[in-house]
């Protein structure tokens, strides 16, 4: 009865989630311009447009600068931030943590909106640096929170032994906090940088006339005529996705990195 | 249950002398959260009260005539149905995340292992990926509805998009990841234990769960409601595209009068108007779950946890 409970949920639930991707798979693979599902006969060439026609591949380049870009000022946001945090006791800390975390506490248009409202007033507004920046600080919040999990399941003896033998806070830091740290730091920037690369209404508010990022320009397409190409870049981004999220399982304890606790 | 903070293990004893190093290390994120969260939130309140001009974007001033828009008839209505939408889409969303995480808690770790990455990957995909995909699976020439067409349960495909179910279903789709994951760490440091020891008891599964196990996270979830109800409340393609002019949400009337009218007066209003509901229903829903606020009539004996 249990089991038969666990099995049907966890099919209705992976169903959901993977019913969208069959259809686009499917719709990615048509022969002709169409959007049928199945596909009205076999082709890759969608695939190929989306690499060789510069209308599709130059927001691709635009997204990927942008998400390594942000994923790094996010990290550089929160690695000092999470650290100082755990390793001194300031008052104010709590504050700019805070900070760190309340964008995900507000509807994201916000976010967007304010981003726009800044860089009209400090007479940025359309550079391309700017969604980088306004990324950035709204994804902070992705590596203060695995870094934060990290550092709480630091063996708090290792650091206590190191000092003892008369290690300073900064071979500390070089030899026992940073390599413990290395995964949920990796984690961090994965999660930034794709959630960056898919990240679509403050990109828009930021730089949606002058600098086309990848979802601007397939929320456009959607707009003004859909096409397979869309169907095949939906398709990289999810593999891209997967198999970033892959490689993290591969380097660091997924379950872990995510908040479970340190038994096996 | 630990509720440990930053700084609770591994920090060193109070009173050792830091000097500067912790203020340097927390110069940058300081500096760069208080200009690029704390400064565009004060710009945006401030531009509630500025003037539009024709022309240009706005002028420095204080009216009240953009909140007394965002106040009006039409406006209001929009927002009672963005909150409609929202806390139906959350109410969805954690009828299916709460027992599924938790079952999916109580499988080996690595067992585990493929289902985090599928929902993270789902997560991460762009609301414009989204969109695009639901308006497919809903469509008449490659929707579902030619599979039930297929093994007769249909005469003939119909389009479901644009409409109300495809705007509930997608909002569900993107909340559903964000509500799993953030459950997920309260639901694996549940102990086995305690499920068992109803069992034992003589309870089946169901009131084991309902009985023993929800009471403990109850915290958890309705966390976990204010979050996905905050993220909903918040989405503008998927309400944009999927749903007719009906279901147009707030968001995409303040995206409008920003970027199509030019007019960020108003769009500011809207926002300071969505921000402060959606503040004070978040505040809600955890007051609801930390038994802080309890139904007249209830009684104490009702909530008293271990």
């Amino acid at each position: 009865m249990n089991r038969w409970l666990r099995r049907s949920l966890f099919a209705l639930v992976v169903g959901y989630l993977i019913a969208p991707l069959v259809i686009v798979a499917g719709v990615s693979l048509n022969a002709r311009q169409v959007l049928f599902f199945p596909p009205d006969g076999l082709s890759l060439r969608w695939y190929q447009a989306a690499f060789t026609d510069p209308g599709w591949y130059q927001p691709a380049l635009n997204s990927l600068m942008v998400a390594t870009f942000a994923a790094l000022v996010a990290v550089s946001i929160a690695l000092p931030l999470a650290y100082a945090v755990w390793r001194y006791r300031v008052r104010y800390a709590n504050v700019v943590v805070a900070m760190g975390l309340a964008p995900f506490a507000l509807p994201p248009v916000i976010t967007a909106l304010g981003a726009l409202a800044l860089w009209i007033v400090l007479q940025s507004y359309g550079q391309a640096y700017t969604v980088v920046l306004s990324h950035g600080a709204f994804l902070t919040t992705l590596p203060l929170a695995t870094l934060t999990v990290g550092l709480q399941n630091l063996n708090p003896q290792l650091v206590e032994a190191a000092r003892t033998m008369g290690a300073t806070g900064g071979t500390v830091f070089r030899t026992i906090v940073f390599p413990y740290v290395r995964p949920y730091l990796i984690a961090g920037f994965v999660f930034a940088f794709v959630l960056s690369l898919n990240e679509y209404i403050i990109a828009y508010m930021t730089v949606g006339f002058t600098f086309e990022t990848l979802p601007v320009k397939i929320f456009n397409s959607l707009r003004y005529g859909y096409s397979p190409t869309m169907a095949a870049i939906a398709v990289l981004f999810f593999a891209v996705a997967v198999i970033l999220f892959a490689l993290v399982s591969r380097i660091g304890d997924l379950p872990k990195l995510l908040g479970a606790d340190e038994k096996a | 249950m630990s509720d440990a903070g930053p700084g609770a293990a591994g920090a060193p004893p109070r009173g050792e002398r830091d000097g500067a190093w912790p203020h340097l290390l927390l110069a940058w994120p300081a500096l760069a959260l208080a200009v690029l969260f704390l400064v565009p939130l004060g710009t945006i309140i401030a531009l509630g009260f500025f003037r539009r001009v024709q022309a240009g974007f706005f002028e420095v001033d204080f009216v009240t005539a953009n909140y007394a828009r965002a106040l009006d008839g039409f406006h209001l209505e929009r927002l009672w149905i963005t909150v409609l939408l929202a806390a139906l889409a959350t109410v969805i969303c954690l009828a299916a995340a709460v027992p599924f995480t938790y079952l999916l808690t109580r499988r080996p770790r690595r067992a585990q292992v493929p289902y985090l990455v599928l929902v993270l990957a789902s997560l991460s995909l762009s609301e414009v990926i989204v969109a695009f995909a639901w308006s497919l699976l809903l469509s008449r020439t490659s929707g579902i509805s030619n599979l039930l067409v297929a093994v007769g349960l249909m005469e003939a495909p119909a389009s479901w998009s644009p409409g109300l179910a495809a705007v509930v279903l997608a909002l569900v789709f993107v909340a559903l990841p964000l509500a799993i994951l953030s459950l997920y760490p309260t639901f694996s440091r549940l102990d086995d234990e305690l499920p068992e020891a109803a069992g034992t008891m003589g309870a089946n599964a169901l009131t084991g769960f309902v009985t023993v196990v929800l009471p403990i996270v109850r915290r958890a979830v309705s966390a976990t409601g204010a979050l996905v109800f905050i993220f909903v409340l918040g989405a503008y393609v998927i309400p944009q595209t999927l749903g007719r002019p009906a279901h147009w949400t707030i968001p995409v009337h303040i995206t409008d009068q920003a970027i199509m009218k030019s007019h960020l007066p108003l769009a500011a209003s809207l926002a300071i108007v969505l921000l402060i509901v959606s503040s004070l229903l978040a505040l809600l829903i955890v007051a609801i779950g930390s038994g802080r606020l309890r139904w007249p009539g209830r009684s104490a004996a009702a909530r008293s946890g271990p």
